[in-house]
């Protein structure tokens, strides 16, 4: 077929995902608002295919770096790409390829579900075949066909993010943003939404990167997982290798009486069978790989030296100790003060 | 390219009418509103003049005298709010939707302002209707044209200038004193309300620099056969207004932020 010389400029450069190595790369992207610098100087990368997630507080820059990302907003500093366009020069081409559901609601609340799904379809230039099919796809996508014809105002709050995912995805984005996407729904919504996504991202291919500070999400959904405080990436990893970080499982011995267990903790630490020992009245605290495998010889050891252990417990480290141990405070904001350390562990222990 | 760009320049500008008109649509109780405040001025005040008031330049000033200036009243209304509504979506959030389209910013700006444009000539010709209904008559069919027209070149003109303040403005209670400091003085020193024949020199001057002035003149050469303001000089101010209006209002949407 005879294509003129300008019309390749028509269509955005189809990127083979082979050979474009990254989804997104940042290098050192800045955002600096008036007094406060909401994003330090960031680089990561995403994979193609990947599910990113950031995990961070209240403040901690993840809607910016979105919105940087998304081309929003300018970085002050630094620069991006998105599905190989620059965010700044390229942004046109970068929102071709982008499907972004937003921290708070923008949805046109007077018009029906259906109408905001046309809509978008139409700002993204799909012609009116298409359109409807795809409004059909991604209402069946995310169980809203029986409610299409109903003012948005109308809907509850986890209709209407089901209907902004859905809206997000009209347009075969290759990379979605999805801001805080189960803020406030309950966790039955929650756990469905969760489900959309593992879906979009398993069988559509689609790159997401998602925000959020629901430890549980983070876990749950992510291939990787890049923590952020104060604008900056304190941590960045799988959810298993960051929990790895903290030095493997949790065992808790609890004893009857206090008597010998100073010996006994640098015994344990001696003979290799723990990285890390407290002790904290009648109980001990180990931290070691493989907890399974090491209760045994941990038993064995306090038997022979006469010490009778009442009880013994092992939890797998959660994402709330990474995240604690990289930020010195819980995801709630506060400073986590030693009384709430003890008593995070102690409800911790009781699940 | 030029063809595909052309599409999608077209495409951007029908959808963003589209929207406002479904959301027009919708609000039976804001066009009843619009429609309220001019019908009781023309009623009451129309009853309220004698008819043997006689202007110079040859019309008399009755409900006749009024309706013109009632439509232009509306269209000014109707067109300000098209364009400040800007404001909503930021407020409710349907503008970080738009801004985030791969579309150019002017054609979604220009959208904004056909389905703004398009409400408030209906409201308009709504008005005219009701006029005539109570007796006020125009002079002819291609008289009624015209005055559409000139609804269209007027509202375009203020809803550009909506626009621009929306751009402005951090936030929608800065609306309400907009909307307040600017649409009083408006149709106080425009023509809606009183010949613009005999005036003191300093009102003179307001009146002349006021664009609805011109608005409200256009419609009266229009709709009853004769104006004060020559309508060559009518029209050209209102579209000169109105093509200022939509490159500013244009070019401030934008830069807008969320
Ligand atoms: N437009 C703005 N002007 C000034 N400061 C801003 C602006 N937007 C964000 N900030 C500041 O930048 C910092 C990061 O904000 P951001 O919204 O990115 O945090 P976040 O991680 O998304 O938080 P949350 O979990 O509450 O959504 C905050 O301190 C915030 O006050
Ligand atoms: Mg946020």
């Amino acid at each position: 077929m005879f294509l003129n010389r300008g019309e390749s400029l028509i269509y955005p450069k189809i990127i083979d995902p082979i050979i474009m190595q990254y989804a997104i790369e940042t290098t050192s992207i800045t955002k600096n608002f008036d007094e406060i610098t909401a994003v330090n100087r960031i680089s990561i990368t995403v994979k193609p295919g990947e599910l990113f997630g950031l995990l961070g507080p209240n403040g901690a820059g993840k809607t910016t770096l979105i919105n940087m990302l998304s081309t929003m907003i300018e970085p002050s500093g630094g620069s991006a790409l998105v599905w190989g366009h620059d965010v700044v020069n390229g942004s046109d081409d970068v929102r071709q390829n982008i499907g972004v559901v937003f921290q708070d609601t923008t949805l046109d609340d007077r018009l029906t579900g259906r109408e905001n799904l046309d809509l978008h379809g139409r700002l993204y230039g799909l012609d009116g075949k298409m359109r409807k099919e795809r409004i059909k796809e991604v209402l069946s996508l995310v169980e809203l066909t029986e409610r299409a014809d109903a003012i948005v105002k109308t809907y509850s709050g986890g209709m209407m993010r089901r209907l902004e995912i859905a809206r997000g995805l009209m347009h075969h984005p290759k990379v979605l943003f999805l801001d805080e996407p189960t803020l406030g729904l309950d966790p039955q919504t929650r756990i469905h939404i969760w489900d959309y996504i593992k879906l979009l991202n398993k069988e559509e291919g689609v790159t997401i990167l998602l925000t959020t500070h629901y430890m549980e999400e983070a876990d749950q959904l992510c291939d990787r997982i890049a923590i952020i405080d104060h604008g900056e990436i304190v941590a960045l990893d799988t959810p298993q290798a960051l929990k790895n970080m903290l030095g493997g499982d949790v065992i808790t011995l609890g004893f009857e009486k206090s008597d010998n267990i100073e010996k006994l903790c640098s015994s344990y630490q001696k003979e290799g069978c723990a990285n890390t020992v407290s002790n904290n009245q009648n109980e001990i605290l180990i931290t070691v790989q493989n907890g399974e495998r090491e209760i045994p010889h941990i038993l064995a050891l306090a038997s022979g030296a006469g010490i009778s252990i009442t009880t013994v417990s092992l939890r797998k480290p959660t994402l709330d100790d990474v995240f604690i141990h990289f930020t010195g405070r819980a995801i709630r904001d506060k400073e986590v003060t030693i009384s709430e350390k003890v008593s995070y562990t102690k409800i911790a222990r009781r699940k | 390219m030029a063809k595909t760009s052309y599409n999608r320049a077209i495409q951007t500008v029908y959808t963003m009418w589209l929207r406002e008109m479904i959301r027009f649509s919708r609000s039976r109780s804001r066009i009843i509103g619009a429609l309220a405040t001019p019908l009781f001025f023309l009623i009451i005040l129309g009853a309220g003049f004698s008819s043997s008031f006689q202007v110079k330049g040859g019309g008399s000033f009755d409900k006749s005298f009024l309706a013109p200036g009632l439509i232009g009243m509306s269209v000014l209304f109707a067109s300000l709010m098209g364009g400040v509504s800007i404001i909503w979506d930021r407020e409710f959030g349907f503008l970080k939707e738009i801004l985030i389209a791969p579309v150019s910013r002017f054609f979604v700006s220009l959208g904004k302002a056909m389905g703004g444009v398009t409400t408030a000539m209906i409201q308009g010709i709504l008005i005219m209707i009701i006029a005539w209904i109570i007796g006020v008559r125009y002079q002819s069919i291609w008289g009624i044209f015209l005055a559409i027209v000139m609804m269209f070149i007027s509202g375009i003109g203020f809803i550009g200038l909506g626009i621009s303040i929306a751009s402005k403005i951090e936030s929608h209670e800065g609306f309400q004193m907009v909307m307040s400091f600017l649409t009083m003085p408006l149709v106080l020193l425009s023509g809606a309300f009183f010949p613009i024949s005999n005036l003191p020199s300093w009102l003179k001057t307001l009146v002349y620099l006021n664009p609805l002035t011109y608005g409200v003149e256009a419609l009266r050469w229009c709709l009853l056969g004769n104006s004060t303001i020559p309508i060559s000089i009518c029209i050209t101010v209102l579209l000169a207004f109105s093509i200022a209006m939509t490159a500013l209002g244009g070019k401030l949407f934008g830069k807008m932020r969320v």
